[in-house]
């Protein structure tokens, strides 16, 4: 009898199908590889002593394992005429990004609650207007910044960085609290309202308790975008405020003396270090707030 | 008064950070627009003499390769990273024992700093010490990948970086994506003897169409903005070979010390970001009011 499926002789045999799941993790662990290999590239590097790494290869393991190059580029390396490491401007990225990041997201929290809670006209306008500037090119905005910034007196100055990068933050973190809060029945907050709980009660003992993991996926988002950032660091620092990842790009592009690519490395890892442990801790989030930037943006 | 105060609280705490948005964003691209149509250079100046700034933009040989770096980089950078990013979706959702570790691994690039992505790579691709030199230490003597030097090649190891970088980004997506699928339809379509590829490219796939466009406008946005992994992996050279619109205005505004090619540069960016960024919010906007 004729077969009517046109599909069934093509079925795989049992032991095809053993195969088929043994390339499939075969592929799957080929791009593990290549996803791992550049940071087992930087950290074997950055392990090497520079004879070694002239000699030997780009996999190869240390035969001698070294820390030289990790002292050197945390206190020693030099970028450009001042040879203090990385260490100062680890610190000035954490002076910039720890207030960066409160700021922004209680200022999305309060702009969320708002849009999302006491709708009056115009309401959804503000969130449209605001909204779009999450997209446009920082370029745009930073010849105009940078006077602005020496108009009032904090040009080249963290306190300067901070505002920039609140400022530029908070059309996302309005974006994540809105969201986040627009789907608390309004009836929370009208019933509030009639037992007499005023604005800013409802917001502190009714919507900031619910909101601990919208807390967490907006701190972390800002605070990886606010370390990464490297376009307003070196658009609006000056030596000594600059942030980790000007100071990084700094060292591996000094031109004096010999290039010690393990002490880039090096550099390079510790500039990574802190979003890299993030990531590891609370990866749930992390992703959270990528797609909730993206999706629903 | 006191009744007052209380309904206009919500608008008076909205104020601030509204009226920071209409100065730091909406005032901010009216000064570059301005300016960009004057004949400013070290300093901003205000008479309006039309476009000549976009005259000499565009007949800036610098300005033709940044701008037809960002097509090249652009259209690999997305098409391959969402080609990518699918595959790797589709591989992890076929059960797989290690789907939590594998998918840690592919996406942690996305928590780095692009200079130190650059950094990496410019290491990694270093012809005299990198690579290159590896294999050949292999034996493979006659070995060359020097793209990272080469003035017709270097844009493509911005290309590699950037996917590198962001791939894992767009499986995330895509894997989400593939989880909502009504797992009933997919049940129907196996028990009917159809296979899992055609499962995937007559179903699965179709029904994604949000996701792709969500990935393409993420992904165009990153591509147009690229400028720290430019300045970390090639510095924008060999020469000027791997310039993108936002290095030629970096270099513009605060190298080269010309007000009026940045502010033009940064117009144009601003320009290709609204023909794609517009329309997409437009829809995402009205389909939220419905």
């Amino acid at each position: 009898m004729a077969d009517i499926s046109p599909y069934t002789e093509a079925r795989p045999s049992q032991a095809g199908k053993i195969a088929l799941r043994w390339g499939l993790y075969l592929l799957l662990g080929l791009f593990a590889i290549f996803y791992l290999m550049p940071l087992f590239v930087m950290v074997m590097t950055s392990l090497k002593s520079l004879d070694e790494i002239r000699t030997g290869d780009l996999i190869s393991l240390p035969r001698e394992v070294t820390f030289d190059a990790w002292r050197t580029a945390w206190s020693g390396a030099c970028t450009g005429i001042q040879c203090e490491g990385m260490r100062p401007y680890f610190w000035n990225s954490m002076l910039i990004a720890i207030p960066g990041v409160a700021i922004s997201t209680l200022l999305g929290a309060m702009n969320g609650y708002v849009i999302s809670q006491w709708n009056f006209r115009g309401a959804n306008i503000i969130f449209s207007l605001m909204l779009f500037g999450c997209f446009i090119p920082f370029q745009v905005v930073l010849l105009p910044m940078a006077r602005m910034l020496g108009m009032m007196g904090i040009a080249g100055t963290i306190p300067g960085l901070i505002f920039v990068h609140v400022i530029y933050g908070l059309g996302f973190t309005t974006l994540f609290f809105r969201n986040y809060y627009v789907s608390i029945p309004s009836e929370l907050t009208k019933a509030a309202k009639v037992d007499g709980a005023g604005f800013f009660r409802i917001f502190w003992s009714i919507f900031l308790p619910l909101s601990i993991p919208i807390i967490v996926v907006t701190v972390i988002w800002q605070f990886t975008q606010i370390w990464n950032d490297f376009l307003f660091g070196v658009s609006f620092s000056q030596a000594g405020t600059q942030p980790v990842t000007v100071a990084l790009n700094n060292i591996v592009n000094s031109t004096t003396g010999v290039k010690e690519y393990n002490v880039d490395m090096a550099a390079a890892i510790i500039a990574a270090l802190p979003t890299l442990l993030v990531y590891v801790v609370a990866g749930k989030y992390f992703v959270r707030g990528l797609t909730a930037g993206s999706v629903k943006g | 008064m006191i009744k007052w105060l209380e309904d206009n609280t919500p608008k008076m705490v909205l104020a601030p950070s509204f009226i920071a948005v209409l100065i730091f964003v909406y005032g901010f691209i009216a000064w570059t627009a301005w300016v960009s149509l004057t004949r400013s250079r070290l300093l901003p100046k205000y008479e309006i003499e039309g476009f000549i700034q976009y005259d000499r933009l565009f007949a800036s040989p610098r300005w033709d390769t940044a701008f037809t770096n960002l097509f090249i980089f652009g259209i690999l950078f997305i098409v391959i990273a969402m080609i990518l990013g699918l595959l790797l979706a589709i591989l992890l959702d076929q059960n797989i024992r290690t789907e939590g570790a594998l998918r840690t691994i592919y996406l942690y690039p996305m928590a780095l700093s692009m200079i130190v992505t650059g950094t990496a790579w410019k290491w990694i691709l270093n012809p005299g010490l990198g690579l290159e030199a590896t294999v050949r230490g292999w034996g493979y003597e006659n070995f060359t990948f020097d793209w990272l030097v080469n003035p017709d090649m270097a844009i493509y190891t911005i290309v590699i970086a950037a996917i590198w970088q962001s791939s894992g980004f767009v499986m995330a997506l895509f894997l989400a994506g593939l989880r909502s699928v009504d797992g009933e339809i997919i049940k129907a379509a196996q028990v009917d003897g159809i296979p899992t590829w055609r499962v995937y490219t007559a179903i699965i796939i179709p029904s994604m169409a949000p996701i792709f466009l969500s990935a393409f406008i993420v992904l165009s946005h990153l591509a147009i903005k690229s400028f720290d992994l430019v300045i970390a992996l090639t510095g924008g050279g060999p020469g000027y070979a791997t310039d993108l619109p936002a290095t030629y205005m970096y270099a513009m505004a605060f190298s080269r010390g010309d007000i009026g090619q940045a502010a033009s540069s940064a117009m144009i960016m601003m320009m290709v970001v609204f023909t794609i960024v517009v329309p997409y919010l437009y829809s995402e906007l009205r389909s939220k009011d419905g």
